[in-house]
């Protein structure tokens, strides 16, 4: 045990700035973004694992990459059933036929069952499966970076935000042990611990001490002085949080604007301006006369710079891929064809895993520590 | 320090206030413990302290309650944060950070103190409470020992000149215990903060405290004195001072160490006297209920149970001790099919409790979990009982006649959630008893229960193990231990490391004897019962002076 610690104290290992982890994870969402083509979309999936198996810590909330991954492939599921059921068929190949529903006349254009081909399938498939990588790459930014480290960097503003945003992420880990709990309570009653009935049961008690956890956490953080009025005065203080407000709206409305490209330019760069603008100030102010102070705040170092870089390198490969070669990102269906495999994106792929060297090794938080969170509950088959 | 000025409290809805024309002044430096049934306005009372009542919770309050001078009425808790420290029932979901570091700065973070203020305070603070090796652990992997020292260390470093604390040592193992209050003991010593603590374990804490505070319920005025004046008349009081009142010591003792040297001509007298025996040799041979040979539990890394092989018999009453995390609740719950042997094996009924499901399961072996409250899912205590009736597929009625042996005064239309701690932990056992399991496990089930609800359950479990029932208590409660158990078992890092009668484990261990085999060592003597109903109270009374004076 002491061992571990004296690692946990070792200069070399520290936590990387989680902003770092965000840069690099929305990276690799942005150029899951930009295609369809399947291999593409596997790779960025399979570096993201990797990335995670080295340099996720190992912390209650880190264990939530596999739920993203199985997300994922809920998506994916759901998406081919849709398809199957509603979708219209495109191409010939047809793989077998679902006995169709001749609907009335006013809900034409809405189709049920009917001949099932291959193009459809695997158009769905590879829909699904981009929306699925960008979810476990959200995913892989919420095991590698501690939500509480990543409130430190927000600004003062956002403080209160971003407390409730860090208990908001802690109460899904707190909601599975609960949920464990009670399904391990319905074995002991001799209920069933699968299926409808079973989530009804557990339901009420699970949803019952949520409600009352969180209502002992809000009085525990009342009662240590969250919240506190600041020497600013209350009228300041709304305004600044409206000024924010306003600001980060505005800027969304204008980054969407350009990414979107559907709306005019003269419109949306405007509004990016005036929002980033107008939360610079409303921060700059209330930094000016918060309270609050920051207890050893993450720096940002060369490490931070390669990691980030690496995110915004992908996106950059993918994102020009996309004008130079928009055949190679997105794999036809119709005819099917098999994916090609185009050089830039790769090297966007190679460098978005170089965090696995690049990244300080987390310090090792514990040894031989017998107390762990509650294990998922087992159920003998 | 703290001062109450004709306080009432009055929860929103009641007509009646729970807590009645408080007049009471707490002093600088003073450790004061409050006790009281459950559900009798002694969390309240501690809300009152630093503005959670009324500001947090729902209620009127009338009259002046000001801390260092600060009104409560004037400011919320977080404007007194500075000043009122409170570490919650169940430290863990009060955390807000998800390290130890972290969590000890929060506080001083909303304060806004400067960060090398911050940073001197959190090692200092790391240091007072032995905290240091932990600093990085995330906050859920700590036992709920470390835990408590971690919320403690939380509201310590703001520098509160209030520290309070709702039964701080109920979940832990008795050194986890001790170790706590000998913290809170350097506080006032070293620092002079005034404690307030609530907390049913007497034994553990009457020896500590200035001053005890009774809250009788009912809005009856507090009682306030000294622990020797109201441990004198107080209804429930720890064993050395049962023991004390039934030999007329005086003064009064408060602890072992007090008892022990009153206690040399009580010790003399018992010396040809043969205690009752509570051992397993009348179910030597009785049936195997549960079997566990080379029980290996692993999970991931960690090793929760090594090796482990015993035997429960019918009609054995078993305690499972050791601290928090020696693999107790493990145990118990491989027992039930919750857990699944790595290697060596486990058999319940002689059957592999992982196959065992349904009424099948229920008819073999029944645990009550540590929070009773999970299996419980109706919305009446009526509902609860009919659902359990089905469940264990027997004669409608069956787990309403056994709640009314056990706790009649639980009305039908109840809603589970509104019983207090101990009522929820009977309903939940009576639940469990519906389909006359053989096999009773129990995982710590005093916790948070109060003396009276205490003695109902040793009751209840006696006469089941009279029954034939076998009977598992994982326990921290030594002297629920020396009370019931006819055996015990130690468990530490998941081995056995100590397996025999109760007289022969406890006497034996510092930690887990209870007070009356501290005070009567060398002797097997656990109870202040098993005393009394050897020598008879009147030979120990006339006895007694000659006791108090030996010293002299």
């Amino acid at each position: 045990m002491k061992a571990a610690f004296q690692i946990g104290n070792n200069a070399s290992t520290r936590w990387l700035h989680p902003g770092a982890w965000w840069v690099w994870a929305l990276g690799l969402a942005t150029a899951a973004s930009r295609t369809l083509n399947p291999l593409l979309l596997v790779l960025i999936i399979v570096v993201a694992a990797l990335v995670v198996h080295a340099r996720k810590p190992d912390a209650p909330w880190a264990r939530s990459f596999i739920f993203f991954v199985k997300l994922g492939i809920a998506i994916i599921v759901i998406r081919v059933m849709v398809q199957v059921l509603f979708g219209a068929a495109i191409g010939e190949t047809t793989l077998f036929n679902l006995p169709s529903v001749t609907l009335p006349e006013w809900m034409a254009g809405v189709r049920l069952g009917g001949p099932v081909t291959l193009e459809s399938i695997l158009m769905a498939f590879y829909d699904g499966l981009r929306l699925a990588t960008i979810i476990i790459c959200i995913g892989a930014a919420n095991s590698l970076a501690s939500p509480s480290r990543l409130l430190k960097s927000v600004p003062a503003a956002l403080y209160e935000i971003g407390v409730s945003v860090v208990v908001a992420l802690t109460f899904t880990p707190k909601l599975v042990a609960d949920v464990s709990r009670v399904q391990a309570a319905r074995h002991l009653r001799g209920r069933v611990t699968r299926g409808p009935r079973a989530i009804a049961g557990a339901a009420m008690p699970v949803l019952e001490g949520a409600l009352e956890g969180s209502i002992t956490l809000a009085a525990a953080m009342d009662s240590r002085g969250y919240g506190r009025r600041n020497d600013m005065g209350v009228k300041a203080q709304r305004t600044t949080s409206t000024l924010l407000a306003v600001g980060l709206i505005a800027a969304c409305i204008g980054t969407y604007g350009l990414v979107a490209a559907t709306s005019p330019m003269l419109l949306s760069a405007p509004m990016l301006i005036i929002g980033v603008g107008a939360s610079l100030v409303a921060i700059t102010r209330s930094a000016q006369s918060a309270v609050r102070t920051r207890y050893r705040p993450d720096p940002w170092w060369i490490p931070e710079w390669l990691v980030a870089i690496a995110g915004i390198f992908i996106a950059g490969t993918f994102i020009i891929s996309m004008w130079i070669s928009p055949l190679a990102m997105e794999t036809q269906v119709d005819p099917a064809m098999w994916p090609a495999l185009p050089l830039l994106p790769l090297i966007g792929l190679v460098i978005a895993a170089t965090p696995v060297l690049t990244a300080p090794p987390i310090p090792r938080t514990y040894g031989e520590s017998p107390h762990i969170t509650p294990q998922p509950f087992e159920v003998a088959a | 320090m703290i001062r109450f000025e004709n306080v009432s409290v009055t929860y929103d809805g009641e007509t009646t206030p729970i807590l009645r024309n408080i007049d009471l002044e707490l002093f600088e430096g003073e450790m004061v413990l409050v006790v009281g049934r459950t559900g009798s306005g002694k969390t309240t009372f501690l809300q009152t302290i630093n503005g959670l009542m009324p500001h947090f919770t729902g209620g009127t309050l009338s009259g002046r309650v000001t801390i260092d001078d600060r009104d409560t009425q004037t400011n919320p808790p977080r404007e007194l944060a500075d000043l009122v420290g409170v570490v919650a029932q169940d430290p863990a979901r009060g955390f807000v950070a998800d390290t130890v570091e972290e969590e000890l700065a929060f506080g001083m973070e909303c304060l806004g103190l400067a960060p090398e203020v911050m940073r001197r305070r959190v090692e200092e603070t790391l240091d007072l409470l032995g905290l240091n090796d932990l600093r990085y652990r995330p906050l859920m992997t700590l036992s709920a020992g470390q835990q408590q020292r971690v919320a403690i260390g939380a509201v310590l470093t703001s520098h509160p000149k209030v520290l309070v604390l709702d039964e701080p040592t109920s979940a832990l193992d008795p050194g986890a215990a001790e170790e706590i209050l000998a913290a809170l003991q350097r506080l006032v010593h070293d620092l002079g903060i005034t404690v307030v603590m609530a907390e049913h374990r007497l034994e553990r804490v009457v020896q500590y405290v200035d001053r005890v505070i009774v809250v009788p319920g009912n809005a009856a005025p507090l009682i306030v004195g000294t622990p020797q004046e109201v441990m004198r008349t107080a209804p429930i009081a720890p064993p050395v001072v049962e023991l004390g009142r039934v030999a007329g010591w005086n003064p009064l003792p408060l602890s072992v160490r007090d008892a022990r040297r009153v206690a040399g001509p009580l010790r003399t007298l018992l010396i040809d006297q043969i205690p009752p025996v509570r051992s397993n040799e009348s179910t030597q041979d009785s049936e195997v209920l549960s079997e566990a040979q080379q029980l290996t539990i692993q999970y991931g890394q960690h090793t929760a149970l090594k090796a482990v092989s015993l035997a429960i018999r019918s009609g054995e009453v078993v305690a499972l001790m050791g601290r928090n995390g020696a693999g107790k609740s493990t145990l118990l719950n491989a027992m039930v099919g919750l857990r699944f042997a790595s290697s060596g094996s486990i058999t319940t009924h002689g059957k592999d409790p992982r196959t065992l499901k349904g009424v099948e399961l229920l008819n073999s072996v029944g645990l009550v979990p540590q929070s009773p409250g999970d299996l419980l899912e109706a919305t009446s205590v009526g509902d609860e009982c009919k659902a359990a009736d089905r469940d264990a597929n027997v004669e409608s009625g069956t787990t309403r006649a056994l709640l009314d042996l056990l706790a009649p005064e639980i009305d039908h239309a109840t809603h589970p959630r509104d019983l207090s701690e101990g009522q929820r932990l009977l309903l939940a056992l009576v639940i469990v008893l519906a389909a006359r399991p053989p096999l009773l496990l129990l995982d710590e089930p005093t916790r948070g229960l109060d003396y009276p609800t205490k003695i109902r359950l040793v009751d209840a479990l006696r006469n089941l193990a009279l029954a034939g029932h076998a009977i598992i208590l994982a326990t921290h409660d030594v002297e629920l231990a020396a009370e019931v158990a006819t055996r015990v078992i130690v468990l530490a890092e998941g081995e056995v490391v100590a397996d025999g009668p109760t007289a022969d484990v406890v006497v034996a261990s510092p930690m887990f004897a209870p007070q009356i085999a501290k005070v009567m060592a060398p002797y097997p003597w656990l109870t202040v019962t098993d005393v009394v109903n050897t020598i008879g109270p009147l030979i120990l009374r006339s006895h007694a002076p000659i006791s108090g004076d030996a010293l002299t």
